[in-house]
């Protein structure tokens, strides 16, 4: 079982990096594109037997403890089989 | 007297803040590995600039799980002194032992070179002998030092005078101009409530002998030991 965990910066906090994508993005051509944002994504296997519910629980807290800096950065977990 | 100088794998600003302490400061100093646990013998740390298990993740992020931080938080929270420099300020961040984090520069560029800096606030342990009308030259040398924080955050530390240093241009002025990361009110250094443990971007331990362009940094080092000595006694 894995867990899918993206890290991203919270709506409020300006992405440089996301920025500078987004001006190559429309140096390519692509004029009709609002915003680019940038994240993280992190794929945790976990052992077959584990429950899901115990698996998304450790997930969670490794995304709030770990993964994501909570002053800045937001996360969503997913569960996939 | 004790000064200590943590060592990461990654840390790079290591030698220069021993050599600083022993040679400028006159007090004994050791390095302590990150492995380490007992702190008992020292009376300030320092956490110094480098790139700590190489920036993964987030910088400071994951030296912050190394076995000296719980020590580190320990000997915070007995009244120590800690000072982070550069990457030792995103660590004691990342720690909780400062709020707010350091974010990527506006301009997206690793920033080498002597900026200005404002001392402002001369009450705590480790600028009580920074002259507060001169304009510090102090080099910086960072990715990450674009320090962030909620407005809460930002008035709690105005309100309480944390913020101890920011950037700023030649006469003083903090201008966006002078600002050279984005950081949010200028900020370049900032301490936690109990003044004991200072966090700064700039690295003074660069800036202690007029061989390198400036010895403004040496105050900082000689104030901390002053307040250490004036406690021991």
């Amino acid at each position: 079982m894995k867990a899918i965990v993206y890290v991203t910066l919270k709506p409020s906090v300006l992405d440089p990096q996301g920025k500078a994508i987004h001006h190559s993005v429309e140096l390519l051509g692509h004029k009709n594109i609002g915003d680019i944002r940038q994240g993280k994504y992190f794929e945790i296997a976990f052992d077959a037997a584990i429950p899901e519910a115990e698996a998304s629980e450790s997930a969670k807290r490794i995304a709030k403890d770990v993964l994501a800096n909570p002053v800045i950065e937001d996360y969503t977990v997913e569960i996939s089989k | 007297m004790k000064f200590g100088v943590v060592v990461f794998p990654g840390s790079n600003c290591d030698h220069d803040a021993y050599h600083v302490v022993s040679k400028h400061v006159g007090q004994p100093v050791d390095f302590i590995w990150h492995q380490e646990t007992d702190l008992s013998c020292f009376d300030a740390v320092i956490v110094p600039g480098g790139f700590s298990y190489g920036d993964y993740l987030r910088a400071g992020a994951l030296a912050r799980f190394s076995p000296v931080m719980k020590a580190i938080k320990q000997f915070a929270d007995d009244g120590k002194f800690v000072f982070g420099i550069c990457n030792g300020f995103q660590i004691l961040c990342e720690a909780g032992l400062l709020p707010g984090v350091l974010m990527r520069n506006r301009s997206l560029h690793f920033v080498c070179k002597h900026i200005n800096l404002r001392l402002e606030n001369q009450n705590t342990p480790f600028t009580s002998e920074v002259n507060p009308n001169k304009v510090l030259s102090i080099p910086i040398a960072h990715a990450e030092g674009n320090y962030t924080c909620d407005d809460a955050t930002l008035n709690s530390l105005e309100e309480n005078g944390q913020i101890v240093f920011r950037y700023c241009d030649e006469n003083g002025d903090a201008t966006d101009e002078s600002n050279p990361n984005g950081a949010r009110s200028n900020i370049a250094g900032i301490c936690n409530q109990t003044r004991n443990v200072l966090g700064m971007m700039p690295h003074p331990e660069r800036a202690c002998e007029e061989m390198l362009g400036s010895n403004d940094g040496r105050d900082i080092f000689r104030s901390l030991a002053h307040t250490v000595a004036s406690i021991n006694v």
